[in-house]
């Protein structure tokens, strides 16, 4: 039979336009304006799912954002989302659902294995259960994870666009029922630029399934006249199907729409989702309230529902979820269901009201239906597997704590409940604000606010249409004038709307049953994690009495859940067992995110290489017409090495290295940081930051420097060159040139703003190339005239102004290899140019151009230290054996130099820069290897230091190795050991930290 | 996201154009080698953990490339003022002042 729950009027859906769906592998069929879930239930679908803890079968329970049972997988493959809401989800043609606990299948379920295997798994279990043996816990969290994973991750990337808007208003609406849409109304007429946001695909909220009169015609097309209005309105921006997940610092919103969600799996056209990052001056949150269900033994059985939802299937889908109803509930608004499922021609068979009497309106008209009222009752307990069968009513105490007379028991497979309304306080809650509990609406309201925001309507417990519409434009207009806009004054009348006779409500959490709470059916709090009553009080029984920790310890509001039906239930709960009032107990903080979000949204366009942008030099496609393998430095793409056809890394690397050390080789240095530095007291300042004196650089002379930090730990290193008197060039490791930036500035701004200093960024206004090489020289001197190269003219450790193949330069005869160099710096544009007429010009000489691997091994042989790989944030230049480049007799006392003298820096055990020679010549020792003098002693073995950088040096023929060992510098010649992961112990012997040319005579030829 | 007025670009802007930077109002020794090691690790190592009132110094690193400073509650994240290096703020905790 199809769509057997459904009626033949009514509904806000479109019976013409019929929808072929699946779930868990059936097709269905549904009409345009369902949701997943009103489809299924008008179908007859019972179990939609099976709990995470104790496998038992469950069905719909709500119609929102608050469902914690009809949670599916959407879609297939690529385009597939989990932790999909079917309550929330819009139907469309084709639509495929899958459900997503009861892992791995609704067959056959991990968890009630596991629960058969012995595991009764009470509250706590995480902690208890799963923490010994501790060495069981890999094996148990990657079963935990997979169970309490509701839904799946694609694997591949998501096929869809998404965007991201960065949104400013005056006034921003949280929620579009009548308060909100009254907010933001009366805002709108001020003239500020409102956003209102509404998770529904309508706007309306209550009043989409509840008429009322307003200024004497139905609240319906006052609705639709407001909804008109304010999307005619140019400084509104109206936002269905969208959700504000998160309430952040300083009024800043993140709103979630949906934007081709309910057409497809897959966008057609547009981005599927975006995110709106909303700066408002002032927030209005309208979100309303929750239902809460009342907590009675079995009350996770497939049929029991919120009354609300009920009433919602009815009126908005005209589907009616079932055929014999008992409403069991505590107020006025629980007899609404009763009455809608009357009117559509289903069985009421009765209504059990826990007060003792009400003159509510409601109760009048279901009285007047002719439906039996229950008073002083509730459902103890309902009975049935995959659906109700029979509720047991019981007449209960008037405090609502025991059973005072006998139960009946009725047939019926509908049970709706109403428990009360909790405001949705979730937003005020992400700003920090602890919620108030007020026992005259029975709920905890959003408390003090913390940021320019204010509350109306439901959410503050006003339920009456009259107080929300009244208090929604007084609201409105407060918030514009304090955004700037009108004096607050109401820029329009009050409509008239009268106000509904209520009962008051009782404040009844869980049903009392025969048997007490241990000994009874399970009473669930909590469907979505499997929280009991009993669970509760377990934990209070334990010991946990603040309720943040009976929450962790029971996984209470845990997860996607975010404790929206069970929350208030719960906390009551542990109030009653700690024999506190709700208020002392307080309440836990919910936090971001209100409902689950997709990556996708949150990412927008940041993805790739639109997050981390890649950085590419002038010389980049040359790099790639010459077939180099590109390594990420940073942002910056950097050629590793250049494999000729057939040859592997090492065996490029050889060659590109032989290559430098026995004829020339040219390496694209580009994404050094290069840091301009001018000023009359630019020398001072580098005096101040640097190690090393700079007082007697003169023009045309470079040096190199060592930056520390204030705690005397080498922070960066680089070459700087006096350009003129007032005029340097400092650069900087190609990692960390914006951090050294920002460091120089911090000490100028902020110390010595007296120094007249100005410096600024140049990496990316120069091309650098180096040539390395006994032939440097000579392929230079083919294409560079003007600078006399001769030895003595122009030595180690200066630079020159000229021109190379034409091009203004700044040549600097710097070397990083050991090897006579030369580095050529041209302006950016030209770098190409010049490159490829030095490679031109380095033909004859077989010039080879070289990667960062090469460059790495090459200053390795002579013992330079890499920033950053071989220091770590934790060593002192004395300890790197660098002693000779810090200049102790400077008149102003450097940063860092004060902390050589700490007791730390002065420890005779520091570990220091030395080299490693393995016993076996060939062996590479793995980078990051820890050393040990003994290997045959006990786990944890006493370790002494650590491999910073391995490489096999071709020049030399062998292996070679740096690294930090403690008091390494006088154990030279001492063996030590390198116990590795996989067994093995590898053998070297502690050398000098220079493998090659000890005497440095090759760089100064 | 916090939203920051940067005392040099006369403009709020938001948290991503910043880098944080720190307690505030910690001067350089001017003679640190007078110092003993007690004090020099004090200005080296230890900030106030400040629950409320915290002067923290901001850099507006993708904006003006100013450092300047913020008053800041460290509970509720509410900015008080900002103001450039080398003003004084003008709100302060009582007990700080000790
Ligand atoms: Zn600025």
């Amino acid at each position: 039979m199809s769509q057997q729950n459904r009626l033949a009027q009514g509904g806000r859906i479109d019976r013409n336009r019929v929808l072929n769906f699946s779930f868990a592998g059936q097709t269905y069929k549904g009409y345009e304006g369902d949701t997943l879930a009103s489809a299924l239930l008008a179908n007859g679908v019972d179990v939609v799912g099976r709990s995470f803890k104790y496998s038992r079968a469950r069905g719909i329970t709500g119609h929102g954002s608050e469902e914690p049972n009809g949670v599916v997988q959407l879609g297939t493959g690529d385009s597939t989302v989990p932790n999909v809401r079917a309550t929330q989800q819009e139907l469309y043609s084709g639509l495929v659902s899958n459900p997503v606990a009861g892992w791995p299948s609704l067959q056959f379920d991990l968890m009630s294995y596991l629960g058969k295997a012995g595991a009764m798994m009470p509250p706590g279990f995480y902690y208890k259960t799963f923490m010994y043996p501790q060495k069981l816990w890999m094996t148990y969290e990657h079963f935990i994870r997979k169970a309490a994973g509701l839904g799946k991750a694609p694997t591949a990337p998501d096929p869809d666009t998404y965007d991201k808007f960065n949104q400013h208003c005056d006034v921003m609406v949280v929620g579009g029922g009548p308060a909100g849409l009254s907010a933001a109304y009366a805002a709108a007429k001020t003239g500020a630029r409102v956003i209102i946001a509404d998770e529904q695909s309508e706007m309306g909220g209550h009043l989409l399934t509840f008429e009322q009169t307003i200024n004497g015609q139905s609240s319906s097309l006052w609705l639709a006249e407001m909804v008109a209005e304010l999307n005619a309105m140019s400084n509104v921006k109206v936002l269905p199907k969208t959700t504000v997940m998160g309430y952040f610092d300083h009024n800043f919103l993140v709103a979630i729409e949906r934007r081709t969600d309910h057409l497809g799996e897959r966008a057609v056209s547009g981005t599927r989702q975006r995110s709106h990052r909303i700066r408002a001056k002032q927030v209005i949150l309208a979100a309303g309230a929750q239902e809460r269900p009342l907590v009675f033994a079995n009350n996770d059985v497939p049929g029991v529902m919120l009354a609300s939802s009920v009433t919602t299937y009815i009126k908005r889908y005209a589907v009616v979820p079932g055929h014999n109803l008992i409403v069991s509930t505590a107020n006025d608004s629980g007899y609404l269901a009763a009455i809608e499922w009357s009117k559509a021609g289903r069985n009421v068979v009765g209504i059990a009201d826990s007060r003792p009497h009400s003159d509510g309106a409601l109760v009048a008209e279901a009285k007047a239906l002719g439906i039996d009222v229950w008073f002083g009752h509730g459902v103890m307990e309902v009975k049935g597997g995959r659906r109700v069968y029979s509720a047991s009513v019981a007449a209960i105490s008037a405090e609502g704590d025991r059973i005072i007379g006998d139960v009946k028991t009725y047939d019926c497979d509908t049970v709706a409940t109403s428990g009360g309304w909790s405001p949705v306080v979730h937003l005020s809650c992400h700003t920090g604000s602890r919620p108030v509990w007020r026992d005259d609406i029975i709920g905890f309201v959003p408390g003090k606010a913390l940021q320019a925001q204010h509350c109306v309507g439901s959410i503050m417990g006003d339920h009456q249409l009259a107080d929300c519409v009244h208090g929604g434009l007084e609201t409105g207009s407060k918030a514009a004038a304090q955004a700037g806009f009108g004096d607050g004054e109401l820029l329009m009348t009050k409509p008239d709307i009268e106000r509904l006779a209520e009962g008051k409500a009782q404040a009844l959490f869980l049903v009392p049953h025969k048997k007490n709470v241990s000994r009874a059916p399970k009473q669930f709090v909590d469907l979505q994690n499997d929280v009991t009553a009993a669970g509760i009080e377990l934990a209070t029984r334990e010991g946990f009495e603040s309720i943040e920790h009976v929450k962790r310890y029971t996984a209470m509001g845990f997860g996607t859940d975010q404790g929206k039906l069970g929350n208030v239930n719960g906390m009551a709960i542990a109030a009653r067992s700690l024999g506190k009032s709700i208020e002392e107990t307080g309440t836990t903080i919910f936090r971001p995110s209100y409902t689950p979000s997709t990556f996708g949204a949150l990412a927008g366009r940041d993805a790739d290489t639109l997050f981390d942008p890649e950085r590419y030099t002038a010389i980049h496609q040359w790099h790639i017409d010459n077939g180099a393998v590109f390594e990420d430095v940073g942002q910056w793409k950097r050629p590793w090495y250049y494999p000729q056809p057939g040859e592997s890394l090492s065996e490029a690397l050889n060659r590109e290295c032989l290559a430098t050390r026995n004829s020339v080789g040219i390496l694209d240095a580009s994404t050094l940081g290069k840091i301009d530095i001018q000023g009359k007291d630019a020398r001072e300042f580098l005096n101040r930051v640097y190690t090393n004196a700079w007082s007697k650089l003169a023009i045309g002379k470079c040096r190199y420097g060592l930056m520390l930090k204030e705690d005397g730990m080498i922070m960066d290193d680089g070459v700087t060159s006096c350009l003129a008197d007032d005029h340097f060039i400092v650069t900087t490791t190609t990692g960390g040139a914006a951090a050294v930036l920002e460091w120089l500035e911090l000490w100028h701004q902020t110390e010595w703003p007296e120094l007249e200093v100005y410096m600024s960024s140049v990496t990316d206004h120069w091309s650098t190339m180096t040539i390395s090489g006994p032939n440097a020289r000579k392929v230079l001197a083919k294409v560079c005239h003007d600078i006399d190269l001769d030895k003595e003219a122009f030595k180690f450790m200066e630079w020159r102004n000229g021109s190379v193949a034409g091009v203004t330069a700044r040549v600097f005869r710097i070397s990083f290899t050991g090897e006579l160099s030369y580095e050529i710096n041209v302006s950016a544009n030209d770098g190409l140019f010049v490159w490829e007429a030095l490679i031109e010009a380095g033909k004859e000489f077989s010039i080879t151009p070289y990667g960062t691997e090469a460059m790495h091994v090459l200053r390795a042989e002579k013992g330079f230290i890499i920033v950053g790989q071989d220091t770590d944030g934790s060593v002192t230049p004395y300890d790197m054996d660098m002693g000779w480049c810090v200049g102790k007799n400077k008149a102003f006392s450097f940063i860092g130099k004060r902390s050589f003298d700490r007791p730390d820096t002065q420890k005779a055990d520091r570990k220091q820069f030395v080299g490693l020679k393995t016993k076996n010549s060939d062996e590479v020792l793995p980078e990051g290897a820890q050393a040990v003098w003994d290997p045959k002693q006990a786990i944890p073995m006493t370790m002494v230091g650590h491999v910073t950088s391995s490489y096999y040096s071709a020049v030399l023929g062998r292996s070679i190795a740096l690294a930090v060992i403690k008091e390494g510098h006088k154990h030279k010649g001492e063996t030590l050991y390198f116990p590795l992961a996989d067994g093995r112990v590898i053998e070297a012997v502690i050398c000098d930290y220079v493998f090659y040319d000890p005497e440095g005579e090759r760089q100064n030829v | 996201m916090l939203h920051l007025f940067c005392p040099y670009c006369q403009e709020l802007r938001e948290e991503n154009e910043f880098h944080y930077r720190g307690q505030a109002h910690i001067v350089r020794p001017k003679d640190p080698e007078s110092l003993s090691d007690k004090e020099w690790g004090d200005y080296l190592f230890f900030r106030n953990n400040s629950k409320g009132i915290h002067h923290e110094m901001w850099y507006h690193v993708s904006g003006c490339r100013r450092f300047f400073n913020v008053t800041r509650n460290t509970v509720t994240y509410e900015i008080y003022e900002t103001y450039k290096i080398g003003e004084t703020p003008a709100v302060t905790d009582k007990e700080e002042t000790e």
